[in-house]
């Protein structure tokens, strides 16, 4: 194949088909609770309680870097678009959250992940 | 918060209360979970139940409800051409199954001649109120990039050799718009029952990435 992300930015980091990406790995593992539960907080947010739509969540996903893109695993990236869009909807404040993540941190030892 | 947006009740979930033993987030991204969690609680967005009911309603969908429909569609030709026509009220008129707010769905049908596979080229759009979470290769570049391209070779990774004589269109799923396959009945099914043929109905068959099993091997 020839065609590549243009370095003109036309083609984004989510706009793959078409491309080559080589083997596809079938293999196959349940849902972690972590998984599961950032799978649900966001169906919630898109379903019952319409704080934002589908739409949304993949626009969030799609403005990531490169590298952001291709190393966060699936449900790292929605975690991180679960907040993006939860800010920019007004129903948190990055404060709030950065606040939370570290009194988390101090409880769980101050462990730096 | 009431979740009455699927119109069905539940069984009254176990509530998950943070035990002393459950272990402390293990990276970032748990942490960040965990937060966003206790505060959208603590605001009173959701309460903690919720998380587990949906949890539990998203396990409810699975491939075994899919099936349910196939074998359905195989053996009620009417019911076929509603759910070919108009899936979502047909499902819920006809199987009691609400597929959401989310998205809307589209059934399709392979035949001798034609063959469907479904993907999402931009993200992971899959039919998850039906079928549950997508399959992790569902939802890798590998496939979202190869199978518009290639999708014969695509098929034939997967051990889906068709015949050349059958062609093959790809269904790129949006946000708005996810896609059920109907798999071909396979031959050699006359007159069995529908819980019979259901499981011949695998998650994949439903996708296009295979065909319906052969009734041999059951």
């Amino acid at each position: 194949m020839t065609d590549k992300f243009s370095p003109a930015g036309t083609r984004g980091i989510h706009d793959v088909g078409g491309l080559d990406f080589g083997a596809i790995d079938r293999s196959e593992h349940p849902l972690t609770t972590f998984e599961r539960r950032v799978d649900a907080l966001t169906m919630l947010m898109i379903g019952p309680l319409g704080v934002f739509r589908a739409d949304a969540l993949r626009r969030a996903i799609e403005a990531y870097n490169e590298a952001d893109y291709v190393n966060l695993t699936y449900y790292e990236k929605w975690v991180r678009a679960l907040r993006i869009l939860l800010v920019e909807q007004g129903v948190l404040t990055d404060e709030q959250i950065d606040a939370r993540i570290a009194a988390l941190r101090e409880k769980a030892g101050g462990v730096q992940p | 918060m009431q979740n009455n947006d699927h119109g069905h009740t539940h069984d009254e979930p176990e509530v998950h209360a943070p035990s002393p033993d459950e272990p402390p987030p293990a990276s970032e991204w748990e942490f960040l979970e965990k937060a966003l969690s206790e505060l959208l609680v603590e605001t009173g967005v959701i309460e903690e139940a919720d998380v587990q009911r949906m949890m539990n309603f998203t396990e409810s969908r699975n491939p075994a409800l899919g099936a349910k429909v196939v074998a359905r569609a195989w053996t009620d030709s009417g019911f076929r051409d509603r759910l070919l026509c108009d899936a979502r009220k047909t499902l819920r008129e006809e199987m009691e199954i609400d597929v959401g707010t989310i998205a809307e769905l589209e059934a399709v049908e392979n035949t001798d001649k034609l063959h469907h596979v479904v993907v999402c080229t931009l993200c992971s759009c899959y039919p998850r109120n039906l079928l549950g979470t997508p399959p992790a290769w569902y939802k890798s570049r590998e496939y979202r990039s190869r199978a518009v391209r290639e999708p014969r070779i695509v098929l034939k990774e997967f051990g889906t050799v068709l015949p050349s004589d059958v062609s093959i269109r790809v269904l790129d799923s949006t946000a708005d718009l996810r896609y059920l396959v109907i798999p071909k009945r396979p031959g050699g099914t006359e007159g069995w029952p529908a819980d019979r043929l259901e499981a011949l109905v695998s998650r994949d068959s439903m996708i296009g990435t295979a065909l319906a099993s052969d009734p041999d091997s059951k």
